[in-house]
């Protein structure tokens, strides 16, 4: 038995992502048997390093170019699965790991658990495993009857570190089938961490009065290297573009550091940041309901508190 | 001349047949709590609604898509006859007619093995589900029907044209979008973006009454997935107040306290 992971490698580079689920990868092999398999799905820089977090071996597909399709994906891993022999698969929940676990459980006929956030052990005839559900406001224990079973990886469930040394790596060798889908472009912004992945955050809403006003925001996030985020209206209204949306109906994310600033703290914007494991919230109102979810409160004017903070912060970093 | 002219400019060019997976969510500020020893949700004073992905941008654009085209949307839903409500709605909103699986929704494997089974002699141009539902947040259901049918699988859409062939289609990926082209048929998760929400009137909520519902029986009726137990996060231990002429003492207590910076 052995656990498959794929290591995502977006522009040939392994990002904290790929680590994260290879570290799990590893536990999850020590929780329930066999060892650790990383698969590769086209160019990457230093495909052994992922021996470091505890991959005892690389499958690298390093001529595949098909990009991000999820049925040549699934295929693949499918294929990779069945020559290693194994029985559990692990994804990132990230916008590829999303798109194909589903797909491999089927092909497997294996059960699929998503959003994953604790190793899963072996329970009297299946497979137990944690995650995150009514988009954050509480978690189910599940069980996977039988053996086999997908997992895709929450980002930032547990802390990656280096256990190991750099593993062999394979020429794998499978058929990709042709895709009636063809990716024409990618565009993605360069240089920042994507939110699923950001360790700090620096979001702000609608207390913002207007999208003139987020060079505070933007001079702050710049100071730590957070990533931005907004409220909902503010994406809606346009002020800030849709990839920034957290909440229920947004991106859900759990960063070490999320800092909001002119954000009341609705039900629904709770729900995709409350996992952060550090909440400040800037609101000049008091009464604001953010205030009880968080760990440190500042109630004032934030047109003068976030560049206070900001100041305070390259104070920080100069000593 | 004129009557030619008409003609053409009248006839479809394709006919769609689109499919619409809804489901039923408790609605977004609904308390969340657990009975029967923490293993099932507490429904009682619960309020549900269809899932917004569903309502506001998967079956919206299955709508625009036949507006555009001709042809006919479908919505599906696997659940007991208390699914009914919502998926009247999809009705109201505009849905031609509706399919209702006569199962406990046990799980995403289960209930995509139930839709794939419902469609697969269908012939639907574009099965359509929204990128995740917002109570177990699995964003599942959409990859397994895709492989079910062993057709193409487009997700998180934030934006879809399509000519009656070929769909272009912006998916939203991290910190940016891919574009893509499908041929034929696929299935399709919906985010945010990719239609605007519509509001029933009153004559969608009346037309409703009489269309089509149909009730299949369930073709799978086990899972392979179950919750054991539910357990609620801890409560935080209290907000601290920060003097706000002090951010250093703010920045001070990251570092050394919450060890986040
Ligand atoms: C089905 C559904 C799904 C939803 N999903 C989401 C979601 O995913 N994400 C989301 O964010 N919302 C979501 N919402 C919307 C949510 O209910 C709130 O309306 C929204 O989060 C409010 O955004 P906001 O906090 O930016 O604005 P507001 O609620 O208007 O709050 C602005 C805050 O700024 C403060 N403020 C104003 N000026 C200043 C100042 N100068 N200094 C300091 N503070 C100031 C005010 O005191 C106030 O607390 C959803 C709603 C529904 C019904």
């Amino acid at each position: 038995m052995s656990v498959l992971v794929l290591a995502e490698s977006p522009n040939g580079q392994f990002k904290k992502a790929a680590y994260e689920a290879v570290h799990y990868g590893a536990k999850t092999a020590a929780s329930l048997g066999g060892e650790c398999v990383a698969v590769v799905i086209g160019p990457a820089d230093n495909p052994a390093d992922l021996g470091k977090y505890g991959a005892s071996k690389v499958v690298h597909l390093a001529d595949y170019t098909g990009g991000i399709d999820a049925s040549s994906y699934t295929s693949i891993i499918g294929q990779v699965a069945a020559q290693v022999g194994a029985k559990v698969v692990v994804v990132n929940h990230s916008s590829t790991g999303k798109s194909i676990a589903g797909r491999v459980a089927v092909k497997m006929d294996a059960g699929v658990v998503s959003q994953v956030n604790s190793v899963p052990t072996q329970e009297d005839g299946g497979i137990v495993v944690t995650k995150p559900v009514f988009s954050g406001k509480a978690f189910a224990k599940c069980k996977v009857a039988g053996d086999k079973c997908v997992l895709s990886l929450m980002g930032n469930a547990l802390p990656i570190t280096e256990i190991g040394s750099a593993c062999p790596v394979e020429a794998g060798s499978v058929d990709v089938p042709a895709s009636s889908v063809t990716i024409k472009e990618r565009k993605t912004v360069d240089g920042e961490v994507p939110l699923p992945e950001a360790e700090l955050v620096v979001s702000a809403g609608r207390g913002m009065k207007g999208p003139e006003n987020w060079g505070i925001i933007d001079d702050l996030a710049k100071t730590i290297g957070a990533t931005t985020a907004c409220s909902r209206p503010v994406a809606d209204t346009g002020w800030r573009p849709h990839h920034e949306h957290v909440g229920q109906t947004g991106v859900a994310i759990r960063p070490n550091l999320y800092i909001a600033a002119g954000i009341s703290g609705a039900i629904q914007h709770l729900a995709g940041v409350n996992s952060s494991k550090c909440i400040v919230v800037i609101n000049k109102d008091p009464e604001a309901p953010f205030f009880k979810a968080a760990d440190y409160g500042v109630c004032a004017d934030l047109f003068d508190v976030v560049p206070r903070l900001t100041e305070a912060f390259k104070k920080m970093k100069a000593q | 001349m004129s009557a030619i002219h008409y003609n053409i400019k009248q006839r479809q060019v394709t006919h769609m047949k689109l499919l619409v997976c809804i489901t039923k969510t408790p609605e977004t500020t609904a308390k969340i709590a657990f009975t029967d020893g923490d293993s099932k949700f507490d429904e009682s004073g619960v309020q549900f609604i269809m899932n917004p992905y569903d309502e506001w941008y998967a079956l919206v654009r299955a709508l625009e898509l036949k507006e555009q085209h001709g042809g006919t949307v479908t919505a599906i839903n696997v659940g007991p006859a208390a699914n009914d409500v919502v998926i009247r709605k999809a009705l109201a909103i505009g849905a031609d007619d509706a399919v209702r699986i006569n199962a406990e929704a046990l799980s995403a494997g289960q209930v995509a093995a139930n839709i794939a089974a419902h469609a697969k002699d269908k012939g639907y141009d574009v099965i359509f589900t929204g990128k995740e539902s917002i109570d177990y947040n699995g964003s599942e259901v959409g990859g397994m029907i895709a492989e079910h049918l062993n057709l193409p699988y487009v997700s998180y859409a934030s934006h879809m044209d399509h000519d009656g062939t070929t769909a272009t289609v912006n998916r939203d990926i991290e910190g940016g979008v891919e574009v893509v082209d499908v041929t034929g048929a696929f299935v399709l998760s919906a985010s945010k973006g990719l239609a605007e929400q519509r509001i029933p009137n009153m004559r969608g909520i009346m037309m409703a009454k009489r269309k089509p519902m149909a009730v299949e029986e369930p073709a799978v009726t086990e899972s392979k997935v179950s919750v054991v137990s539910y357990t609620l996060p801890e409560a935080k231990g209290g907000v601290k107040m920060i003097d706000p002429e002090n951010m250093d003492e703010l920045v001070r207590l990251l570092h050394e306290e919450a060890k986040v910076i």
